[in-house]
Protein backbone atom coordinates (compact mmCIF):
# COMPACT_ATOMS: atom_id res chain seq x y z
CA UNK A 1 0.00 0.00 0.00
CA UNK A 2 2.61 1.95 0.82
CA UNK A 3 4.71 1.31 -2.29
CA UNK A 4 1.49 2.29 -4.02
CA UNK A 5 1.40 5.48 -2.60
CA UNK A 6 5.35 6.12 -3.52
CA UNK A 7 4.76 5.64 -7.22
CA UNK A 8 1.37 7.34 -7.48
CA UNK A 9 2.09 10.20 -5.32
CA UNK A 10 4.37 11.93 -7.81
CA UNK A 11 2.36 10.49 -10.75
CA UNK A 12 -0.41 12.21 -9.36
CA UNK A 13 1.07 15.66 -8.87
CA UNK A 14 2.01 15.70 -12.57
CA UNK A 15 -1.16 14.50 -14.08
CA UNK A 16 -2.63 17.32 -12.01
CA UNK A 17 -0.36 20.28 -13.07
CA UNK A 18 -0.45 19.18 -16.64
CA UNK A 19 -4.19 19.30 -16.33
CA UNK A 20 -4.31 22.83 -14.77
CA UNK A 21 -1.61 23.62 -17.72
CA UNK A 22 -4.26 22.28 -20.70
CA UNK A 23 -7.12 24.42 -18.56
CA UNK A 24 -5.45 27.17 -18.35
CA UNK A 25 -4.74 27.47 -21.88
CA UNK A 26 -7.71 26.48 -22.97
CA UNK A 27 -9.87 29.10 -20.80
CA UNK A 28 -7.06 31.54 -21.01
CA UNK A 29 -6.80 31.43 -24.76
CA UNK A 30 -3.11 31.24 -24.99
CA UNK A 31 -1.56 31.28 -28.64
CA UNK A 32 -0.27 28.00 -29.25
CA UNK A 33 3.10 29.64 -30.47
CA UNK A 34 3.54 31.34 -27.12
CA UNK A 35 2.85 28.49 -25.01
CA UNK A 36 0.96 25.01 -25.99
CA UNK A 37 -0.98 22.70 -23.89
CA UNK A 38 0.22 19.43 -22.95
CA UNK A 39 -2.05 17.74 -25.60
CA UNK A 40 -0.44 19.76 -28.44
CA UNK A 41 3.23 18.71 -27.36
CA UNK A 42 1.86 15.01 -27.07
CA UNK A 43 0.52 15.59 -31.13
CA UNK A 44 3.62 17.31 -32.03
CA UNK A 45 6.19 14.31 -30.13
CA UNK A 46 3.80 11.80 -31.08
CA UNK A 47 4.46 13.47 -35.17
CA UNK A 48 8.41 13.53 -34.74
CA UNK A 49 8.59 10.14 -32.44
CA UNK A 50 10.96 8.45 -35.09
CA UNK A 51 13.41 11.90 -35.62
CA UNK A 52 13.31 13.38 -32.31
CA UNK A 53 14.83 9.64 -31.33
CA UNK A 54 17.81 9.65 -34.04
CA UNK A 55 18.05 13.52 -32.79
CA UNK A 56 18.00 12.07 -28.92
CA UNK A 57 20.66 9.39 -30.01
CA UNK A 58 23.52 11.80 -31.86
CA UNK A 59 23.49 14.18 -28.50
CA UNK A 60 23.80 11.02 -26.28
CA UNK A 61 26.33 9.55 -28.67
CA UNK A 62 28.48 12.71 -28.40
CA UNK A 63 27.99 12.89 -24.90
CA UNK A 64 29.07 9.45 -23.82
CA UNK A 65 32.43 9.42 -26.19
CA UNK A 66 33.35 12.68 -24.40
CA UNK A 67 32.84 10.36 -21.30
CA UNK A 68 35.00 8.36 -22.79
CA UNK A 69 37.94 10.73 -23.74
CA UNK A 70 37.26 12.75 -20.72
CA UNK A 71 37.65 9.47 -18.34
CA UNK A 72 40.68 8.54 -19.85
CA UNK A 73 42.11 11.78 -19.94
CA UNK A 74 41.30 12.40 -16.01
CA UNK A 75 42.30 9.24 -14.84
CA UNK A 76 45.57 9.41 -16.38
CA UNK A 77 46.28 12.96 -15.46
CA UNK A 78 44.73 12.19 -11.35
CA UNK A 79 47.62 8.78 -11.80
CA UNK A 80 50.53 11.14 -13.17
CA UNK A 81 49.21 13.83 -10.20
CA UNK A 82 49.14 11.01 -7.46
CA UNK A 83 53.01 9.98 -8.00
CA UNK A 84 54.13 13.41 -7.17
CA UNK A 85 52.38 16.24 -4.66
CA UNK A 86 54.31 19.01 -6.73
CA UNK A 87 53.00 18.47 -9.97
CA UNK A 88 49.64 18.14 -8.36
CA UNK A 89 50.26 21.62 -7.26
CA UNK A 90 51.09 22.97 -10.85
CA UNK A 91 48.05 21.05 -11.77
CA UNK A 92 45.04 21.70 -9.77
CA UNK A 93 44.88 25.60 -10.54
CA UNK A 94 44.88 24.86 -14.38
CA UNK A 95 42.40 22.79 -14.03
CA UNK A 96 39.95 24.45 -11.33
CA UNK A 97 40.12 27.24 -14.44
CA UNK A 98 39.17 24.87 -17.13
CA UNK A 99 36.13 24.05 -14.72
CA UNK A 100 34.93 27.26 -13.48
CA UNK A 101 35.07 28.93 -17.09
CA UNK A 102 31.65 28.65 -18.91
CA UNK A 103 31.50 25.91 -21.37
CA UNK A 104 29.71 28.36 -23.87
CA UNK A 105 32.72 30.53 -23.32
CA UNK A 106 35.18 28.51 -24.55
CA UNK A 107 33.02 26.99 -27.13
CA UNK A 108 33.30 29.64 -30.23
CA UNK A 109 37.15 28.80 -29.87
CA UNK A 110 36.78 24.98 -29.92
CA UNK A 111 34.38 25.35 -33.11
CA UNK A 112 37.24 27.62 -34.84
CA UNK A 113 40.06 24.93 -34.10
CA UNK A 114 37.99 21.92 -34.97
CA UNK A 115 36.73 23.44 -37.79
CA UNK A 116 33.78 24.94 -39.20
CA UNK A 117 32.91 21.30 -41.67
CA UNK A 118 33.36 19.15 -38.02
CA UNK A 119 30.85 20.32 -35.07
CA UNK A 120 30.73 16.98 -33.85
CA UNK A 121 34.87 16.91 -32.88
CA UNK A 122 33.77 20.28 -30.95
CA UNK A 123 31.06 19.23 -29.36
CA UNK A 124 32.74 16.06 -28.56
CA UNK A 125 35.62 18.14 -26.87
CA UNK A 126 33.52 21.05 -25.16
CA UNK A 127 31.73 17.57 -23.29
CA UNK A 128 34.54 16.20 -22.76
CA UNK A 129 36.22 19.62 -20.72
CA UNK A 130 33.27 19.73 -18.87
CA UNK A 131 32.93 16.20 -17.83
CA UNK A 132 37.21 15.87 -16.99
CA UNK A 133 36.84 17.90 -13.50
CA UNK A 134 34.86 15.71 -11.47
CA UNK A 135 36.80 12.22 -12.86
CA UNK A 136 39.90 14.35 -12.25
CA UNK A 137 38.80 15.61 -9.29
CA UNK A 138 37.43 12.14 -7.80
CA UNK A 139 40.03 10.28 -8.80
CA UNK A 140 42.79 12.70 -7.35
CA UNK A 141 40.77 12.36 -3.93
CA UNK A 142 40.05 8.36 -4.16
CA UNK A 143 43.79 7.86 -4.74
CA UNK A 144 44.81 9.87 -1.37
CA UNK A 145 41.66 7.97 0.66
CA UNK A 146 43.66 5.11 1.29
CA UNK A 147 43.15 4.13 5.12
CA UNK A 148 46.17 5.70 6.64
CA UNK A 149 46.64 2.39 8.89
CA UNK A 150 46.74 0.29 5.56
CA UNK A 151 49.29 2.82 4.54
CA UNK A 152 51.54 2.00 7.88
CA UNK A 153 51.25 -1.21 7.03
CA UNK A 154 52.32 -1.39 3.32
CA UNK A 155 54.60 0.61 4.62
CA UNK A 156 55.92 -1.86 7.46
CA UNK A 157 56.28 -4.60 5.00
CA UNK A 158 58.60 -2.08 2.32
CA UNK A 159 55.74 -2.02 -0.48
CA UNK A 160 57.62 -0.02 -3.39
CA UNK A 161 55.87 2.60 -5.10
CA UNK A 162 54.33 0.45 -7.37
CA UNK A 163 52.87 -2.07 -5.17
CA UNK A 164 51.36 0.94 -3.03
CA UNK A 165 49.82 2.09 -6.45
CA UNK A 166 48.36 -0.73 -7.36
CA UNK A 167 47.60 -2.98 -4.61
CA UNK A 168 46.72 0.15 -1.95
CA UNK A 169 45.61 3.31 -3.82
CA UNK A 170 43.87 2.45 -7.10
CA UNK A 171 41.72 -0.14 -5.15
CA UNK A 172 40.65 2.86 -2.55
CA UNK A 173 39.91 5.34 -5.29
CA UNK A 174 37.41 2.98 -6.80
CA UNK A 175 34.36 4.86 -4.73
CA UNK A 176 35.04 8.13 -5.99
CA UNK A 177 36.11 6.55 -9.81
CA UNK A 178 31.98 5.21 -9.66
CA UNK A 179 30.83 8.65 -7.93
CA UNK A 180 33.33 10.60 -10.50
CA UNK A 181 31.92 9.17 -13.54
CA UNK A 182 28.18 9.70 -12.54
CA UNK A 183 28.61 13.15 -12.13
CA UNK A 184 30.39 13.49 -15.03
CA UNK A 185 28.09 12.09 -17.02
CA UNK A 186 25.56 14.00 -16.41
CA UNK A 187 27.54 16.67 -17.20
CA UNK A 188 29.07 15.62 -20.47
CA UNK A 189 24.91 15.58 -21.72
CA UNK A 190 25.04 19.22 -20.59
CA UNK A 191 28.04 20.16 -22.10
CA UNK A 192 26.83 18.17 -25.28
CA UNK A 193 23.62 20.34 -25.62
CA UNK A 194 25.38 23.51 -24.73
CA UNK A 195 27.57 23.01 -27.06
CA UNK A 196 25.46 22.33 -29.71
CA UNK A 197 24.06 25.56 -29.18
CA UNK A 198 26.65 26.88 -29.78
CA UNK A 199 27.75 25.42 -33.09
CA UNK A 200 23.74 25.79 -33.79
CA UNK A 201 24.36 24.38 -37.35
CA UNK A 202 23.16 21.75 -38.93
CA UNK A 203 26.22 19.91 -39.28
CA UNK A 204 25.49 18.26 -35.82
CA UNK A 205 21.47 16.83 -35.30
CA UNK A 206 21.24 16.82 -32.10
CA UNK A 207 18.52 17.44 -29.87
CA UNK A 208 19.61 21.20 -29.69
CA UNK A 209 19.51 21.88 -33.23
CA UNK A 210 15.97 20.43 -33.12
CA UNK A 211 14.81 23.31 -30.31
CA UNK A 212 17.02 25.72 -32.12
CA UNK A 213 15.14 25.12 -35.22
CA UNK A 214 11.84 24.60 -34.13
CA UNK A 215 12.31 28.05 -32.58
CA UNK A 216 13.31 29.73 -35.45
CA UNK A 217 10.49 28.50 -37.01
CA UNK A 218 8.36 29.80 -34.28
CA UNK A 219 7.10 25.56 -33.48
CA UNK A 220 6.57 26.26 -29.84
CA UNK A 221 5.55 22.58 -30.02
CA UNK A 222 7.81 20.95 -31.22
CA UNK A 223 10.77 22.96 -28.92
CA UNK A 224 8.47 21.71 -25.82
CA UNK A 225 8.65 18.04 -27.63
CA UNK A 226 12.34 17.87 -27.68
CA UNK A 227 12.63 19.49 -24.24
CA UNK A 228 10.38 16.69 -23.09
CA UNK A 229 13.04 13.82 -24.83
CA UNK A 230 15.58 15.48 -23.65
CA UNK A 231 14.78 15.21 -19.88
CA UNK A 232 13.02 11.83 -20.29
CA UNK A 233 17.01 11.06 -21.76
CA UNK A 234 18.48 12.86 -18.65
CA UNK A 235 16.17 11.04 -16.15
CA UNK A 236 17.19 7.41 -17.58
CA UNK A 237 20.57 8.27 -17.55
CA UNK A 238 20.73 9.34 -14.15
CA UNK A 239 18.69 6.14 -13.00
CA UNK A 240 21.23 3.95 -14.96
CA UNK A 241 24.32 5.31 -13.75
CA UNK A 242 22.76 5.10 -10.61
CA UNK A 243 22.44 1.53 -10.70
CA UNK A 244 25.92 1.14 -11.92
CA UNK A 245 27.36 2.93 -8.88
CA UNK A 246 25.24 0.52 -6.54
CA UNK A 247 26.76 -2.33 -8.25
CA UNK A 248 30.23 -1.13 -8.13
CA UNK A 249 29.98 -0.16 -5.05
CA UNK A 250 28.23 -4.02 -3.85
CA UNK A 251 31.08 -5.66 -5.84
CA UNK A 252 33.98 -3.47 -4.48
CA UNK A 253 32.37 -3.99 -0.94
CA UNK A 254 31.44 -7.30 -1.33
CA UNK A 255 28.02 -6.75 0.65
CA UNK B 1 66.86 -8.21 23.50
CA UNK B 2 64.98 -7.79 19.87
CA UNK B 3 63.71 -3.79 20.35
CA UNK B 4 64.39 -0.97 22.18
CA UNK B 5 63.74 2.25 23.13
CA UNK B 6 66.81 4.66 24.60
CA UNK B 7 65.55 7.65 25.98
CA UNK B 8 63.50 8.80 23.34
CA UNK B 9 61.12 11.63 23.08
CA UNK B 10 58.42 12.87 20.08
CA UNK B 11 57.46 16.09 19.21
CA UNK B 12 54.29 16.66 17.26
CA UNK B 13 53.55 20.02 15.70
CA UNK B 14 51.02 20.55 18.45
CA UNK B 15 53.43 19.57 21.31
CA UNK B 16 55.84 17.31 22.87
CA UNK B 17 53.84 13.34 22.73
CA UNK B 18 56.32 11.25 24.03
CA UNK B 19 59.64 10.89 26.31
CA UNK B 20 61.72 10.89 27.69
CA UNK B 21 60.91 7.29 27.33
CA UNK B 22 63.03 4.16 27.95
CA UNK B 23 61.76 0.21 27.18
CA UNK B 24 63.48 -2.72 26.18
CA UNK B 25 61.55 -6.05 24.70
CA UNK B 26 63.56 -9.00 25.17
CA UNK B 27 62.78 -12.09 22.28
CA UNK B 28 59.63 -13.96 23.08
CA UNK B 29 58.57 -11.69 26.06
CA UNK B 30 55.22 -10.26 26.03
CA UNK B 31 55.23 -6.66 27.58
CA UNK B 32 52.08 -4.76 27.86
CA UNK B 33 52.05 -0.77 27.63
CA UNK B 34 49.13 0.51 29.90
CA UNK B 35 48.57 4.68 30.07
CA UNK B 36 45.60 7.30 29.95
CA UNK B 37 44.70 8.35 26.66
CA UNK B 38 46.59 10.43 24.89
CA UNK B 39 50.24 9.25 26.73
CA UNK B 40 52.14 8.79 23.57
CA UNK B 41 51.41 4.20 23.70
CA UNK B 42 50.54 4.75 19.84
CA UNK B 43 53.75 6.58 19.09
CA UNK B 44 55.66 4.72 21.23
CA UNK B 45 54.59 1.28 18.75
CA UNK B 46 54.98 2.80 15.48
CA UNK B 47 58.75 4.24 17.05
CA UNK B 48 58.97 0.11 18.12
CA UNK B 49 57.85 -0.61 14.12
CA UNK B 50 60.23 1.91 12.70
CA UNK B 51 57.20 3.63 10.72
CA UNK B 52 58.41 6.73 12.48
CA UNK B 53 61.42 8.45 13.68
CA UNK B 54 62.25 9.87 17.09
CA UNK B 55 62.87 13.44 17.66
CA UNK B 56 65.09 12.69 20.57
CA UNK B 57 66.63 9.13 21.40
CA UNK B 58 67.85 6.06 19.89
CA UNK B 59 65.52 3.26 18.78
CA UNK B 60 67.25 0.19 18.12
CA UNK B 61 65.46 -3.16 15.96
CA UNK B 62 66.64 -6.39 15.27
CA UNK B 63 64.06 -7.67 12.95
CA UNK B 64 64.61 -7.20 9.62
CA UNK B 65 62.12 -6.68 6.61
CA UNK B 66 59.07 -7.97 7.23
CA UNK B 67 59.61 -9.75 10.14
CA UNK B 68 57.94 -6.95 12.62
CA UNK B 69 53.98 -7.16 12.06
CA UNK B 70 51.61 -4.53 13.49
CA UNK B 71 47.58 -5.13 14.21
CA UNK B 72 45.64 -2.26 15.12
CA UNK B 73 43.02 -0.74 16.95
CA UNK B 74 40.63 -1.38 13.69
CA UNK B 75 41.11 -4.29 11.82
CA UNK B 76 42.45 -1.96 8.90
CA UNK B 77 41.73 -4.67 6.25
CA UNK B 78 41.33 -3.61 2.88
CA UNK B 79 37.47 -3.73 1.89
CA UNK B 80 37.59 -4.89 -2.11
CA UNK B 81 39.69 -8.39 -0.91
CA UNK B 82 38.82 -12.00 0.63
CA UNK B 83 39.90 -12.64 4.04
CA UNK B 84 42.06 -14.92 2.33
CA UNK B 85 43.82 -12.04 0.08
CA UNK B 86 44.02 -9.48 3.08
CA UNK B 87 45.85 -12.36 5.17
CA UNK B 88 48.61 -13.17 2.02
CA UNK B 89 49.11 -9.15 1.83
CA UNK B 90 52.41 -9.21 3.33
CA UNK B 91 53.70 -12.06 1.74
CA UNK B 92 52.51 -11.14 -1.81
CA UNK B 93 54.38 -7.66 -0.61
CA UNK B 94 57.39 -9.12 -0.10
CA UNK B 95 57.54 -11.36 -3.01
CA UNK B 96 55.80 -14.95 -2.35
CA UNK B 97 54.15 -16.17 -5.14
CA UNK B 98 49.99 -15.84 -4.84
CA UNK B 99 49.78 -19.62 -4.75
CA UNK B 100 52.32 -19.92 -1.89
CA UNK B 101 51.36 -17.16 -0.37
CA UNK B 102 47.58 -18.38 -0.44
CA UNK B 103 48.13 -21.20 1.15
CA UNK B 104 50.16 -19.49 4.27
CA UNK B 105 46.91 -17.22 4.06
CA UNK B 106 44.81 -19.88 4.73
CA UNK B 107 46.98 -21.90 7.18
CA UNK B 108 47.10 -18.00 8.94
CA UNK B 109 43.25 -18.08 8.99
CA UNK B 110 42.76 -21.77 10.19
CA UNK B 111 45.26 -21.26 13.44
CA UNK B 112 42.98 -17.97 14.35
CA UNK B 113 39.74 -20.00 14.07
CA UNK B 114 38.63 -18.50 10.74
CA UNK B 115 39.07 -21.79 8.80
CA UNK B 116 35.84 -22.07 6.23
CA UNK B 117 35.72 -18.16 5.64
CA UNK B 118 38.63 -17.91 3.04
CA UNK B 119 36.16 -16.77 0.70
CA UNK B 120 34.15 -13.73 2.66
CA UNK B 121 34.78 -10.01 2.29
CA UNK B 122 35.48 -8.09 5.53
CA UNK B 123 31.93 -6.55 5.28
CA UNK B 124 30.61 -9.79 5.63
CA UNK B 125 32.37 -10.68 9.02
CA UNK B 126 31.49 -9.79 12.55
CA UNK B 127 33.66 -7.00 14.48
CA UNK B 128 35.25 -10.15 16.27
CA UNK B 129 36.11 -11.94 12.80
CA UNK B 130 37.60 -9.21 11.43
CA UNK B 131 39.93 -8.44 14.25
CA UNK B 132 41.01 -12.54 14.01
CA UNK B 133 41.79 -11.73 10.01
CA UNK B 134 43.74 -8.87 11.18
CA UNK B 135 46.04 -10.97 13.43
CA UNK B 136 46.25 -13.93 10.64
CA UNK B 137 47.26 -11.28 8.27
CA UNK B 138 50.11 -10.08 11.29
CA UNK B 139 50.71 -14.38 11.89
CA UNK B 140 51.41 -15.14 8.03
CA UNK B 141 55.03 -14.00 7.96
CA UNK B 142 55.70 -15.61 11.45
CA UNK B 143 56.89 -12.00 13.15
CA UNK B 144 59.66 -11.96 15.70
CA UNK B 145 57.91 -8.95 16.60
CA UNK B 146 53.94 -8.61 16.82
CA UNK B 147 53.09 -4.98 18.17
CA UNK B 148 49.32 -4.61 18.97
CA UNK B 149 47.94 -1.43 19.53
CA UNK B 150 44.57 -1.89 21.75
CA UNK B 151 43.55 -4.66 19.35
CA UNK B 152 40.39 -5.45 21.14
CA UNK B 153 39.16 -1.87 22.22
CA UNK B 154 36.42 -2.10 19.87
CA UNK B 155 35.05 -5.49 20.68
CA UNK B 156 32.49 -6.78 23.34
CA UNK B 157 34.05 -8.37 26.50
CA UNK B 158 33.34 -11.94 25.52
CA UNK B 159 34.94 -11.45 22.09
CA UNK B 160 37.93 -9.87 23.62
CA UNK B 161 38.57 -12.38 26.68
CA UNK B 162 38.47 -15.20 23.57
CA UNK B 163 40.62 -12.99 21.89
CA UNK B 164 42.49 -12.39 24.89
CA UNK B 165 43.07 -16.38 24.85
CA UNK B 166 43.93 -16.84 21.31
CA UNK B 167 46.32 -14.28 20.92
CA UNK B 168 48.44 -16.31 24.44
CA UNK B 169 47.59 -19.59 22.39
CA UNK B 170 49.11 -18.27 19.19
CA UNK B 171 51.96 -16.92 21.21
CA UNK B 172 53.00 -20.45 22.71
CA UNK B 173 53.52 -21.82 19.00
CA UNK B 174 56.48 -18.90 17.76
CA UNK B 175 56.83 -17.34 20.80
CA UNK B 176 57.38 -13.86 19.35
CA UNK B 177 58.04 -10.99 21.34
CA UNK B 178 54.81 -9.18 22.08
CA UNK B 179 54.04 -5.31 23.09
CA UNK B 180 50.81 -4.90 23.53
CA UNK B 181 49.26 -1.70 23.93
CA UNK B 182 45.85 -1.02 26.25
CA UNK B 183 43.98 0.94 28.38
CA UNK B 184 42.30 -1.95 29.85
CA UNK B 185 44.93 -2.84 33.35
CA UNK B 186 43.07 -6.22 33.68
CA UNK B 187 43.59 -6.90 30.31
CA UNK B 188 47.36 -5.79 30.17
CA UNK B 189 47.74 -7.90 33.39
CA UNK B 190 46.22 -10.96 31.86
CA UNK B 191 48.08 -10.97 28.85
CA UNK B 192 51.23 -10.02 30.15
CA UNK B 193 54.54 -11.23 31.87
CA UNK B 194 55.77 -7.74 32.37
CA UNK B 195 53.26 -4.57 32.77
CA UNK B 196 54.71 -1.24 32.12
CA UNK B 197 52.56 2.00 33.12
CA UNK B 198 52.90 5.18 31.92
CA UNK B 199 52.27 8.64 33.01
CA UNK B 200 49.90 11.44 31.26
CA UNK B 201 51.17 12.69 27.72
CA UNK B 202 54.16 13.28 26.99
CA UNK B 203 54.47 10.14 28.44
CA UNK B 204 57.16 8.93 30.65
CA UNK B 205 57.17 5.77 32.81
CA UNK B 206 55.31 5.93 35.76
CA UNK B 207 56.20 2.33 37.29
CA UNK B 208 56.68 -1.25 35.99
CA UNK B 209 54.98 -4.48 37.40
CA UNK B 210 56.13 -8.16 36.96
CA UNK B 211 53.20 -10.47 36.44
CA UNK B 212 53.76 -14.12 38.05
CA UNK B 213 51.86 -17.09 36.97
CA UNK B 214 51.97 -19.06 33.28
CA UNK B 215 51.30 -17.95 30.15
CA UNK B 216 49.08 -18.95 28.37
CA UNK B 217 46.96 -18.35 31.57
CA UNK B 218 44.72 -21.58 33.03
CA UNK B 219 40.88 -21.40 33.51
CA UNK B 220 40.12 -19.04 36.20
CA UNK B 221 43.50 -16.60 36.59
CA UNK B 222 40.99 -13.78 36.49
CA UNK B 223 40.09 -14.80 40.39
CA UNK B 224 43.73 -15.44 41.73
CA UNK B 225 45.12 -13.93 44.72
CA UNK B 226 48.47 -12.83 42.70
CA UNK B 227 46.22 -11.87 39.36
CA UNK B 228 43.82 -8.82 41.74
CA UNK B 229 47.20 -8.00 43.75
CA UNK B 230 48.81 -7.26 40.36
CA UNK B 231 45.58 -5.15 39.19
CA UNK B 232 45.84 -2.89 42.34
CA UNK B 233 49.65 -2.54 41.77
CA UNK B 234 49.03 -1.72 38.01
CA UNK B 235 45.40 0.59 39.04
CA UNK B 236 47.69 2.07 41.75
CA UNK B 237 51.22 3.05 39.54
CA UNK B 238 48.73 4.42 36.85
CA UNK B 239 46.85 6.67 38.70
CA UNK B 240 50.13 7.74 40.38
CA UNK B 241 50.95 8.60 36.85
CA UNK B 242 48.19 10.60 35.86
CA UNK B 243 48.99 13.04 38.90
CA UNK B 244 52.31 13.07 37.97
CA UNK B 245 51.70 14.52 34.53
CA UNK B 246 49.25 17.49 36.09
CA UNK B 247 52.20 18.23 38.15
CA UNK B 248 54.90 18.10 35.40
Amino acid sequence: MRRLANWAAPLALIVLLLGGWEFACRVLGVPEYFLPGPRAIGLALAADWSSLLVSAWNTLAMALIALAVASVLGQATALVVALSPILERAVRPLAVVLQVTPVVAIAPLVLIWAGLDHPGRAIVALAAVVAFFPIFSGAVTGLKAADPDLERLFDLYGATRVQRLLRLRLPSAVPFLLEGHKVAAGLAVIGAVVAEFVAGSGGAQGLAWRILEAGNRLQTAKMFAALVVLGVMGAVLHALLEAAERTGLRWWRGR
Amino acid sequence: MIAALRDVGVDYPRGPALGPFSLAVGEGEIVALVGPSGCGKSTAMRLLAGLEAPTRGQVVRAPGRGETAVVFQAPTLAPWLTARANAALPLELAGTSRAEAARRADLALARVGLAGTEGARPAQLSGGMAMRVSLARALTTEPKLLLLDEPFAALDEITRRALADDVLRLWADTRPAIVFVTHNVEEAVYMASRVVVMTRGPGRTAGEVAVDGPLPRPPGFRTTEGFRACVETVSQALAQGMSQGLAA
